[in-house]
């Protein structure tokens, strides 16, 4: 951030005496220090989308290699038990190291903007989430290099596939890593999403009624919310199964009056609204871009929020849809597929309302906007075979098919991808103040497009005739071949696609040859294209009054009347909160926590007694409540910024 | 907040949108995913009651090991000690710190000995001889009341000694001469999670105990 256009006075003798008792970095330090103790959102922000960015390249190599297995008939590029584990990880990775912590760094960085929030309503609880979000990623990807290797029981786990009686692998430890990671990666999401809550409910600008927030800040509150009432299941869940796992407990274990069926209730009462929570942030990124690149106003605002809110409500009711098939009755059955067809009509609500916001204006077809377009076809194609699923003879036919895997790759790559690699491209200039290559972002558009369906349409062909998922061959004469290699070419192109784009996104940050971006480079309507960009780290110098919906529109084109006043700055300017190592500190307990309960069992070679030696996890909890005590006691502090005028 | 970020603080008590303190905002949050946490585990406990009430034939009445007066006991004291809490989020509030310290201590105890009670309970039902109940077992045949039972009121459990650490930090704190009514907010979500945790025993008691006598 600029330094030098602000000006320093000395810091309060108050703030002097917190920083002898507490170190805390000096508000100007650079390097790791300014990276490692920062409780900036943005930079919080860049962190999130960068991690991401790496776990989508892993994940995506991941599923190249399960392509290159299907290239033909009986191919031998992985073991059927390599086969498993790579879509085991695949499938974790994607969904929660990719698109959720992608739509987190959206969140982050884009919310308190387009609020007119100097940060998020506890900073340094969002920087815990962070480290707790890396921390599940490390654990996760450690998996490899113990017994058994990663998991390979399906990223839904299902028991009896995580029972230790069946491993293929004595004492395999695969599915305890995948346990313990989603825990951890369960806690970082429910810290983000109390903080967003918080702060979306808290620390709206004055004048920013929840009418007027932006559809984007709306979908986060929706998607908080989902988060906060979905997760507790999947945690209690994988609790149930730890303590199956590790203190012999029954709750999935049917030689012992346990019900496997139970898990898949679980998994999937988290599981669905876990769907949603993937696609509505792309939702909310779409609804930004499409009026912007329309030259009009966001059609049917209301609607769109109230059906996304109707969405996240419903979702929570559909979740047996995933289970058609395993006998629940005719009553259930008829009533979560009348409820899953129900849940079609908000979402055509949506689609008919960004048709209805192109309709008559003036569409310029520059990157984001052709993400954008790229979200709402292939999220289509996605939603008309979601609602042929809902159809519980017809899913009966698609269960365990390639079928299914095209439907919903079409959701989450064609819809939640696509919607975030928009967000990228619409608001990249807005992190870095450069805009990106406009011809290199069309080729990975181009890239992405034709690679995608390349590699996924095949797929309802290939579901229709026969071929199952989550096998590791096929056999000569079912005539799956052609499509297959037509398919693994696709995978190839969409990788190169994502590879050119997210060497774009990093290299914006230091790629000097690129065009100034200025405040507003598109036109945009929101609160966020008032600031410079990049932002300065205090966001707002003054706080802004707002009188309207899109209020960098009004600003620009609107009556007098509608344009955003700045509350006067008062004699003690922009309060910033310190630094702080606690967060750090708190990460790593729980980092060490996870990795003593995964080592703590060892078997006594004598007796063959399992000894439990919990030393290594108390000590990790220690760290980690110390940490929180810590924070708690040294406070938020701070020091005082008097940006000038011009700045903001 | 300390005395000595006072003068810091004075000038930038921040007005929130909603005029409730963020703390409280965060707090409900948390509570309203709580009740999800305790709803999955509740529901687990109930459709194993139904479902798997025997196993084997190995029918399942856990009151011989049940001793209710002792459960009743200690649901009152949890019950009594939420009134503990009120009277101590109100002394607070009206900055009066001793009665705060003293009702803070009172919730500590009666805190500690439902903690107490249930670590008797647990251990005395472990090791009940011929009606042992463990994780895994009921009387030495496999059984899920016993994963379901721990697990839940063991979560539980964990909530109340969870609180209790947190109020004996309270009280704690309450020495150092550094407590204000500046702090009512962070006693008051204090005492909003007191509370949180005693209404769910209050659906836990009858749900696993009283039930048993019921039906």
């Amino acid at each position: 951030m600029a330094t030098e256009s602000i000006k320093y006075l000395s810091p309060d003798t108050e703030t002097e005496i917190k920083t002898k008792s507490f170190p805390r970095p000096h508000q100007n330090t650079s390097g790791i220090v300014n990276w490692l103790t920062t409780i900036d959102h943005k930079k919080i922000g860049v962190m999130y989308g960068m991690a991401a960015l790496f776990f989508l390249i892993l994940g995506g190599v991941e599923a190249l290699l399960i392509r290159s297995q299907l290239w033909s008939h009986n191919m031998d590029v992985l073991t059927n038990r390599e086969y498993n584990q790579m879509f085991t990880m695949h499938g974790t990775t994607m969904v929660f190291l990719v698109i959720m912590p992608l739509s987190a760094a959206f969140f982050n960085f884009i919310m308190p903007l387009q609020i007119g929030a100097r940060d998020v309503a506890f900073p340094r609880m969002n920087t815990l989430s962070l480290w707790c979000f890396i921390a599940g990623g490390i654990i996760l990807n450690l998996s490899w290099f113990f017994t058994g290797g990663s998991p390979a029981i399906g990223w839904f786990g299902y028991a009896p596939l995580t029972d230790t009686r069946f491993a293929e692998v004595v004492g395999d430890m695969g599915p305890d890593f995948w346990i313990f990671s989603l825990q951890i990666l369960g806690l970082a999401s429910l810290l983000a999403s109390f903080n967003f809550i918080t702060t979306i409910i808290n620390m709206r600008a004055p004048g920013m009624t929840m009418m007027r927030l932006p559809v984007f800040t709306w979908m986060t509150l929706i998607v908080s919310f989902l988060i906060i009432l979905a997760f507790p299941a999947i945690t209690i869940a994988l609790v149930e199964l730890m303590f199956d796992r590790t203190y012999g407990t029954n709750f999935y274990d049917f030689l012992e009056g346990g019900k496997p069926h139970l898990w898949q209730h679980l998994f999937w009462i988290f599981g669905h609204p876990e769907v949603y929570i993937l696609i509505l942030p792309a939702m909310g990124i779409v609804s930004e871009i499409i009026p912007v690149f329309s030259r009009k106003p966001l059609f049917g605002y209301g609607l769109i929020i109230f059906s996304g809110a109707i969405i996240g409500f419903m979702g929570f009711a559909v979740w047996s849809h995933h289970m058609f098939t395993t006998g629940m009755g005719i009553v259930a059955t008829s009533a979560f597929s009348i409820l899953t067809m129900l849940i079609a009509i908000p979402t055509g609500i949506k689609i008919f309302n960004w048709i209805g916001t192109m309709w008559g204006g003036r569409i310029r077809f520059e990157t984001p906007m052709l993400f954008a377009l790229g979200f709402i076809t292939m999220f289509m194609v996605g939603g008309f075979t979601g609602i042929m699923h809902s159809s519980v003879p017809i899913d009966a036919q698609h269960q365990d098919s390639y079928f299914v895997v095209a439907h919903f790759h079409y959701v989450l790559i064609g819809g939640a991808l696509f919607g975030l690699f928009a967000g990228f491209y619409f608001w990249l200039p807005k992190l870095t103040g450069k805009m990106l290559n406009e011809k290199l972002g069309k080729l990975v558009f181009t890239l992405m497009f034709v690679g995608f369906n390349l590699t996924f349409f095949p797929m309802h062909y290939l579901g229709m005739i026969g071929q199952p998922r989550r096998t590791h061959s096929y056999n000569e004469g079912h005539g799956f071949e052609t499509w297959n290699q037509i398919a693994t070419v696709g995978a190839f192109i969409l990788g190169a696609g994502i590879v050119i784009g997210v060497y774009q996104f990093v290299t914006a940050f230091f790629n000097k040859k690129l065009k100034d971006a200025g405040k507003n480079p598109w036109d945009a309507r929101t609160l966020e294209w008032t600031l410079s960009s990049p932002v300065k780290e205090y966001n707002f110098a003054r706080t802004p009054i707002i009188k309207s919906r899109d209020q960098a529109w009004e600003n620009n084109y609107g009556p007098k009347e509608n344009h955003s006043e700045k509350e006067p700055l008062d004699d003690h300017g922009v309060h910033m909160p310190d630094r702080s190592w606690y967060p750090l500190v708190s990460g790593l307990g729980f980092l060490c926590l996870v990795i003593g309960m995964l080592f703590h069992q060892s078997v006594d070679v004598n007796t063959g007694e399992i000894l439990r030696n919990y030393t290594f996890a108390i000590i990790g909890g220690t760290v980690a409540i110390f940490g929180i005590i810590m924070w708690s006691l040294e406070g938020p502090a701070g020091y005082h910024l008097f940006p000038k005028e011009e700045e903001e | 907040m300390s005395d000595a970020s006072a003068h810091a603080i004075e000038h930038h008590e921040p007005v929130t949108s909603t005029g409730i303190p963020s703390k409280k905002v965060l707090m409900w949050a948390f509570l309203g995913s709580d009740c999800m946490f305790f709803g999955t585990l509740i529901s687990t406990h109930l459709i194993y009651r139904k479902i798997s009430a025997t196993v084997g034939g190995n029918s399942l009445d856990v009151r011989d090991i049940f001793d209710i007066e002792l459960t009743s006991f200690s649901t009152f004291i949890l019950l009594a000690s939420s009134l503990f809490m009120a009277l101590a989020v109100s002394a607070i509030h009206k900055g009066n710190l001793t009665s705060t310290r003293w009702m803070l201590l009172g919730t500590i105890i009666f805190g500690a000995i439902f903690l107490a009670c249930q670590v008797y309970e647990f251990t005395h039902f472990v090791y009940a001889g011929e009606h042992s109940l463990t994780l895994s077992s009921y009387a030495g045949a496999p059984h899920v009341f016993g994963s379901t039972f721990y697990v839940l009121t063991g979560t539980h459990g964990t909530h109340v000694a969870i609180g209790v650490f947190w109020l004996i930090g309270w009280f704690v704190y309450s020495f150092t001469g550094k407590m204000s009514t500046a702090d009512a907010i962070d006693i008051e979500c204090c005492g909003l999670y007191w509370h949180f945790v005693d209404i769910v025993w209050i659906l836990i008691f009858p749900v696993v105990y009283l039930m048993e006598y019921a039906f």
